[in-house]
């Protein structure tokens, strides 16, 4: 029987046939490749012995490309053919890139993403990060021996359908089939949680190089449930060294300014600095700059706190805010585990320690532990669940999306912390008596306004049966699916006329942008409500200043001149009312026009009535009775 | 894929039939169709369903069948969510019935729960002026003592239902744990910013 020849998917169909399939964290500053043998995660090393890939890709002169560590070293002789950190550009439009001008790069405003000039030609990050995986796909290649079947890759939480959407291109470019985008933190607590068997409430605290994920989870035999994600993207390993940095120039009052290779040099001596004081309670900082003036610091732990306190205070912040989402307080989270380079910091450390009111756990890589989640991940997705091995993962999406109303206004339709899968339906109407057309414009993040959040995409539903407004009912959906992808498709209800589209961004919201609109949603909440109202009054102006228009256009003659007049003057003080907004003004100019109308509206329904009445049933009277009455809604009650 | 394996033979495409699609949240979720409800079991049946029908468990089937289990799986966290909320679940409850809680006909509030409604919004701004930390955690005690009784109050109602028209009592009751709810919300979002500061 056919039925019975089908395997469940996810099981292997021959036991003892491994299906080989890899993880990658494909990093901002350095990338791993991980895969399952034998039942245990591993990472792959090169000759060398090395696990790090440097995510550094230098286009050469023979048309050869290279990657990792050979790249890394020809940045300062070569640094315009030299690309790093080109996880900031994945899924942005030129404008979205902040301090262009400090990039030694040559970038390029390419319709769809920023690009990057290179003596092999324009590429975009796409590209750049394809030759990445390419490096790790070929790691992986030679030390399995095995043809390979897939690959998980790991984006930060924060990571917005853009951003996501140019990973998985980047994979596809590289001629990797894609399993999943796996969210980092979730990544490294299935990597913990599966080496521990832990269970409860465990919080993932991600501090990397230039990002910072905060991911709260509950661990329910084998059930990982993301309960909810926060994050500062502007916030990583990298500002501490800055700190030091400046503390170097307060200290050391150079005579001459630093040249740009003083900065660099001391920037690297900044970072040693601080990696030696993970084990050292103070770490001289010695350098010979350009003019031959000597530094020769030494800067201790109490300093090194004093200059850090706000950084640190700042990555508590989300963490606060990400508990709340989840409906916990700190002592209900059972254990703390540490990801990303930067939480080697004793001070991280200590502050993680002391706010959830226990020592964070520290026993694995915090360099490896998302590649080796990501792997195991693979191997499930890959269909070698072995038996017994019964795991699941529930993550959600990081930011609200929703739809852009009347006025600049969002209707958030799926809020942030979300169970993915997840769909949700809206309904909205049309605001013009015979309007055909609709734009559907779809943004992602927390502000009330158009403006202040990403724009993800715009689509134009076609072919609405011109109705009077208020009539058509467009019930848009809304599906992200596992990974964190959005498709959208709208419906007219009453034609079943359908428009779709699977969102193909053109570019994604920067790092900066999304913490910056986390912060600022908090920080506005109260204008946000005040410019809410404001525009919400605006709306309805606009919406009564239509209705009466078109009531003149039509009965005009049940009106007098001078009645007439008095209604028309009202709507134009109302759109000067509209215009200053001034809230107050323009409910007052509303009342006004509406009480000019109050006659109006009498005579046209007693015409409904006497034309109804001459020769129609009772029931359509109603109805236009109805007609009349009927509030002329933008947005369809839920 | 053409070797069987018996254990798991009865678990083959188990996802999608349209029954299951367009079953009730309470007979998706296994669960009796009542307000009230064991808030554990429902959280079990949930993992377990999504152990069940997740895309992960999909990830090397044919389009037809990830299609499926997306579609399957997407119900059961919209499942999830509308019977983990008691207001959701309520106001679910009665849409089963053909109750719609938002629709025009069912706008009349008590005037004593609207006039009760006004002195605690009025003691949430004073207090959120005041930066009286105090004032609104016993502000919110009290909220939640309110939201309590009414969640007691919709067990009793809905629950012994017998027919459509015994729902207004109901109906009232879910509006006023909207707005009870809503200012519940109003009261932590101020205590969380005074916190903060």
């Amino acid at each position: 029987m056919a039925l019975l020849q089908i395997a469940e998917p996810g099981e292997s169909p021959l036991p003892h046939q491994t299906r080989y399939a890899i993880g990658i964290d494909l990093g901002t500053t350095n990338s791993l490749v991980a895969s399952v043998r034998a039942g245990m995660a591993h990472v792959m090393n090169d000759a060398d012995g090395r696990a790090l890939v440097p995510s550094v890709v230098r286009y050469l002169d023979d048309g050869s490309v290279d990657v990792g560590y050979d790249a890394l070293k020809a940045i300062a002789k070569d640094p315009k053919n030299t690309v790093a950190s080109v996880k900031r550009l994945m899924g942005r439009g030129y404008d979205d890139i902040e301090h262009r001008e400090n990039l030694p790069l040559d970038l390029v405003d390419v319709p769809g993403m920023v690009s990057v000039k290179t003596r092999q030609g324009v590429k975009t990050p796409v590209e750049v990060s394809a030759e990445i995986l390419r490096v790790l796909n070929e790691r992986a290649q030679q030390t399995l021996k095995q043809e390979i079947i897939g690959a998980v890759i790991t984006v930060p939480a924060y990571f917005d359908d853009a951003q996501r959407q140019a990973t998985k291109d980047a994979a596809r470019l590289a001629g990797l089939n894609v399993l999943r985008l796996l969210n980092e933190p979730t990544a490294a607590a299935v990597a913990y949680g599966l080496d521990n068997s832990a269970e409860g409430i465990y919080a993932v605290y991600d501090l990397g190089g230039g990002t910072f994920d905060i991911s709260v989870l509950r661990l329910t035999r084998g059930v990982f449930e993301v309960l909810a994600t926060g994050g500062d993207s502007a916030l990583g390993g990298d500002d501490f060294d800055r700190r030091i940095y400046c503390w170097i120039l307060e200290k050391a009052q150079l005579k001459s300014p630093p040249t740009v290779e003083d900065t660099a040099l001391l920037l690297v001596r900044a970072r040693e600095a601080k990696e030696y004081l993970s084990a050292h309670p103070e770490a001289p900082i010695t350098a010979r700059l350009a003019s031959g003036e000597i530094v020769d610091l030494t800067i201790d732990m109490a300093t090194f706190a004093e200059i850090s306190q706000t950084l640190i205070s700042k990555t508590l912040q989300p963490v606060k805010k990400t508990l709340r989402d989840a409906g916990l307080r700190p002592e209900e989270v059972q254990g703390v585990v540490m990801v990303g380079g930067a939480t080697r910091i004793p001070l991280v450390q200590r502050a993680v320690g002391e706010f959830f009111k226990q020592e964070p756990l520290n026993n694995l890589d915090p360099d490896k532990v998302v590649a080796l989640g990501a792997a195991i991940q693979a191997n499930l997705l890959a269909g070698n669940r072995a038996p017994g091995e019964d795991w699941l993962l529930l993550d959600v999406i990081p930011l609200s999306l929703g739809l852009e109303t009347m006025g600049g206004l969002i209707e958030k339709v799926i809020p942030r912390n979300a169970t993915l899968p997840v769909a949700r339906a809206q309904d909205f109407t049309t605001y013009r008596d015979g309007q055909t057309a609709m734009m559907i414009h779809v943004v992602q993040g927390e502000r009330e306004l158009v403006d202040d959040c990403r724009s993800l995409a715009r689509f134009e539903l076609r072919g609405i049966p011109p109705m009077v407004a208020g009539a058509a009912r467009i019930r848009v959906t809304f599906q992200v699916d596992a990974d964190g992808l959005l498709s959208v498709t709208a419906r007219e209800q009453t034609t079943g006329i359908e428009a779709q589209i699977a969102v193909k961004p053109s570019y994604g919201l920067s790092d900066d942008q999304i913490t910056g609109m986390l912060k600022a949603s908090v920080d506005n909440a109260r204008d946000d409500a005040q410019t809410r109202a404001l525009k919400e009054t605006q709306v309805d102006a606009q919406r009564l200043i239509e209705a009466v228009r078109s009531a003149l256009q039509e009965d005009r003659h049940l009106l007098n001149e001078d009645e007439a007049q008095l209604i028309e003057s009202g709507i134009v003080r109302l759109e000067t009312a509209n215009l200053s907004g001034n809230r107050r003004q323009i409910t007052i100019a509303m009342d006004d026009l509406d009480a000019d109308c109050k006659e109006f509206a009498g005579r046209r329904m007693n015409q409904a009535v006497n034309r109804a009445l001459a020769g129609k049933s009772i029931e359509s009277v109603e109805q236009t009775i109805e007609q009349l009455h009927q509030p002329m809604a933008v947005k369809e009650p839920k | 894929m053409d070797v069987v394996n018996p254990s798991m033979s009865d678990t083959v495409l188990p996802v999608v039939s349209a029954d299951r699609l367009n079953a009730d949240f309470f007979t998706l979720l296994g669960l009796p169709r009542a307000f009230s409800l064991d808030q554990s079991s429902l959280d079990a049946r949930f993992r377990e369903l999504q152990r069940e029908v997740h895309p992960d468990r999909f990830a090397a089937a044919d389009d037809a069948a990830r299609r499926a289990s997306m579609m399957l799986a997407t119900q059961i966290n919209e499942g999830y969510q509308t019977l983990r909320s008691p207001l959701k679940r309520a106001t679910y409850l009665l849409s089963l019935l053909g109750v719609d809680v938002g629709a025009e006909s069912n706008t009349a509030m008590s005037p004593a729960f609207l006039m009760l409604q006004m002195e605690w919004r009025e003691q949430v701004a004073d207090a959120r002026a005041d930066k009286d930390l105090v004032a609104l955690k016993s502000l919110e005690t009290n909220v939640g003592e309110a939201i309590r009784s009414v969640y007691a109050e919709l067990s009793e109602r809905l629950d012994r239902l017998t027919s459509v028209s015994d729902t207004p009592p109901a109906v009232e009751a879910v509006r006023q744990l909207m707005f009870l709810e809503k200012l519940y919300e109003e009261i932590d979002n101020a205590i969380f910013d005074l916190e903060d500061l």
